[in-house]
């Protein structure tokens, strides 16, 4: 958060936000998506469906990075809202053989209104009592799924088995790689959306709540619509996020859905840089990929492990990846000038 | 011209060495994981997050095949062993089994730990028909030859246990009152169907109070007070040890003495009896199907003989009163034991066939009496136990081995 401010006071800037605080160059962005789309034809299956849980975290890191970084509202729960998702698309698949493709928008819509409702009485909290209200919903989600009432759906301590599916028409893909595309697709499409969200007249009312909740009042912004929409929006992209982990997965079980998952979210915010939508997905690779490099490090130790490359990071980087793409692109313009 | 011919005396060369190779072929098959120096097999456990206890089981397992290994490995081959972490959680379960699966390439999937990971990967590893061998958790579904051939259990499920104490209160006490504490999970549930299921009829009559409890209170002293006001005069405490020892400890504050079983995950003299106090334990009834390790009365046996060995060779950081390691050396035990029936046939159908052709095994940490059988039908290797009280420091078994198999 405190990066933003920075930023914004170094520029003497007329757009409400710099475009560079919140997406890469078109350059840059093309490279990447020209990558995310090549990359997948030439290697492993099981390195194509690590590349889908990166984007599908990526995703549940992003809309905490909107909700963070964007409104300035804390979060411990966006674990609930991911396993939201995740039961409505595969109860949803499983038990009323709804196409999946179909139940990812209902997913969204359940969770945008079940973030919305949440937001409510998150208006009367702020920082860490938010925080921690938040943190109770990540707490008692995996106790609510186990609930006998539910169980005719969720399948209770059991989960629920989800059928992978096929690529459509014919298409010669692996059911890994059309999964693939297909989360690609959605991710663009979402990110793309996200950051014209955060451009808009909303966006720039989610940012001055965030660097002035009575400042921004006192300009005429509805501040508790636009909380309670934040928080709305980051529960439904998250709730997408969720649906597609349950296809990819192919199980969801309470147990997938504990607060270690919100904390991880947190974790990949940071790290990814809060308020620094690209870094969203920085922040999923490091969460999928650096607890498995510490594991290869020392199995009986890999969550101390973890901890030190984890301080490491945050010690010499504390505003994470942003900052290594700021430095990057300085040194850029540099060689250029020479 | 000439490049037709030399294509022809290729064509040839290859042909010979495919049939006289084809020869040796006829006696040695494999699948991908198993070649005449090596045999790769995968397995998941949480060495880290809530259920890292069982880590040591993983641990325990590593170290038989390095004793395997120096004894000069099975049939010749080594034993190579990847074991992943999933932090018993089933979406990273999925990526390490695909990791294991499709880019160390393993053989199969040995004794991976924790139902609700099990549960994840069934059915990637049914639909690539690769064995998810001995799976380490005591759900019945493992069972389940028909629509899942490539899956297997070890342990006894819960429900059969459960069914034990069911058959052992009809014949001992049958006008029992049964005040039941389960905790709130499969695991629960699973030993309360196990006993419902044995007392058939006479369920409904005789069990008069079920209590259940979460993991995450921090003491079932109240669920206690209200099933001794229910009048039960046999307590099934259906619990994991940390609770099953505050029960043990409330039961003899408020001075109530009904008939008490623990269940067998938590019948553990080092982790459940010894903390609740002995002169607390007195009388308690369980069941068991492995030795236990800090029992005297098997100082002397030459299986424990050779357990205490092994891990004084190859696991000496191990703490021998854990009853992970008794469990892991049984599970591996019984693996090599498999895989020495394979032979020089170490296709994938082949582990799950000759898992499947195991009579009367007895790993050296089973008790006397203990059997391991199945067959195509019965993917339920141990299904027996045997009941036991406890006894000033320690458990005495009695009766004969009970079957608790569910038809």
């Amino acid at each position: 958060m405190s990066a933003v401010e920075e930023i914004a006071s170094q520029t003497p800037a007329v757009q409400a936000v710099p475009k560079r605080a919140m997406t890469l160059s078109a350059g840059t962005a093309f490279v990447i998506v020209l990558l995310l789309l090549v990359v997948p034809l030439f290697v492993k299956n099981f390195i194509i469906f690590q590349m889908t849980m990166l984007l599908i975290y990526g995703l549940a890191v992003l809309a905490l990075n909107i909700l963070t970084g964007g409104s300035g509202q804390f979060s411990l729960g966006n674990s609930a809202f991911y396993a939201i998702g995740a039961y409505t698309s595969a109860i949803l698949m499983e038990q009323y053989n709804v196409n999946y493709a179909l139940t990812l928008p209902v997913a969204g819509v359940i969770c945008f209104g079940a973030g919305f409702l949440f937001g409510q009485p998150a208006l009367r909290l702020s920082g860490v009592y938010l925080a921690l209200a938040t943190f109770a919903l990540a707490t008692a989600m995996p106790q609510i799924l186990k609930l006998g009432f539910f169980e005719h759906w969720t399948g209770g301590v059991q989960g629920l088995v989800v059928t992978k599916p096929d690529a459509p028409f014919g298409l010669p893909m692996s059911q890994d790689m059309w999964l693939y595309y297909f989360t690609l697709a959605i991710t663009i499409a979402i990110y793309v959306f996200s950051v014209n969200l955060l451009r808009s007249r909303s966006g720039r009312a989610f940012m001055a709540i965030r660097d002035n909740e009575i400042a921004a009042s006192a300009m005429g912004i509805d501040v508790a619509t636009y909380k309670t929409l934040a928080f709305g929006v980051s529960a439904g992209i998250t709730g997408v996020a969720g649906g597609l982990g349950a296809i990819a997965v192919q199980f969801v079980a309470p147990d997938s859905y504990t607060i270690t998952l919100a904390i991880s979210l947190f974790l990949g915010m940071v790290v990814g840089g809060v308020g620094w939508l690209p870094g969203s997905f920085v922040g999923s690779a490091f969460i999928i990929f650096v607890p498995n490099i510490a594991e290869g490090i020392s199995k009986g130790l890999s969550g101390a492990v973890f901890g030190v490359l984890l301080f490491l990071v945050i010690f010499l980087v504390p505003h994470g990846s942003r900052q290594v793409a700021m430095v990057a692109q300085q040194l850029l313009g540099k060689l250029r000038k020479n | 011209m000439q490049v037709v011919q030399q294509l022809r005396i290729a064509a040839l060369a290859t042909a010979v060495i495919a049939l006289t190779s084809g020869g040796a072929l006829a006696q040695k098959k494999y699948d991908t994981g198993a070649s005449d120096t090596e045999i790769k097999i995968g397995n998941i456990m949480p060495y880290s997050g809530p259920a890292s206890a069982y880590g040591v089981i993983g641990k325990t397992e590593e170290a038989y095949f390095k004793k395997i290994n120096a004894e000069g490995g099975i049939n010749g081959r080594k034993i190579t062993f990847v074991s992943y972490d999933d932090a018993y959680s089933p979406p990273k379960a999925v990526e390490q089994v695909r990791k294991l699966v499709e880019s160390d390439e393993v053989l199969f999937v040995f004794n991976p730990l924790g139902t609700p990971s099990n549960s994840a990967i069934q059915k990637y590893l049914n639909g690539k028909k690769i064995p998810q061998l001995f799976v380490a958790t005591g759900a019945t579904k493992w069972n389940d030859p028909k629509n899942f051939p490539w899956t297997m259990g070890w342990q006894p499920s819960y429900q059969s246990e459960g069914r034990i104490y069911a058959k052992y209160l009809l014949k001992d006490k049958p006008g029992a009152k049964i005040g039941v504490l389960f905790q709130n999970d499969d695991f629960g549930k699973d030993y309360l169907k196990g006993l419902k299921d044995g007392l058939g009829d006479k369920a409904a009559s005789m069990i008069v109070l079920e209590e259940s409890y979460e993991t995450s209170e921090p003491s079932i002293d109240g669920h206690i007070v209200k099933l001794k006001a229910s009048g039960a005069d046999t307590f099934f405490s259906v619990t994991t040890p940390k609770f099953a020892a505050q029960a043990i400890k409330k039961l003899a504050e408020i001075d109530w003495h009904p008939l008490h079983i623990v269940v067998n995950v938590s019948a553990s003299v080092g982790s459940v009896i010894k903390p609740a106090g002995f002169e607390n334990s007195q009388g308690i009834l369980s069941a068991a199907y492995a030795k236990d390790a800090a029992d005297a009365q098997w100082a002397n046996d030459p299986g424990m003989k050779k357990f205490t060995e092994f891990l004084a060779q190859y696991y000496p950081d191990a703490n021998k009163l854990d009853s992970s390691t008794v469990y892991g050396y049984g599970a591996a035990q019984t693996l090599v034991k498999v895989l020495q029936m394979c032979g020089d046939d170490l296709t994938r159908a082949n582990v799950m066939k000759q898992a499947a052709s195991l009579k009367d095994f007895t790993p050296d940490t089973l008790l006397p009496g203990v059997k391991i059988n199945t067959s195509a039908t019965d993917f339920a290797p141990i299904e027996q136990l045997q009941m036991q009280r406890f006894k000033g420091e320690k458990w005495e078994l009695f009766g004969e081995a009970i079957s608790g198999a569910i038809e």
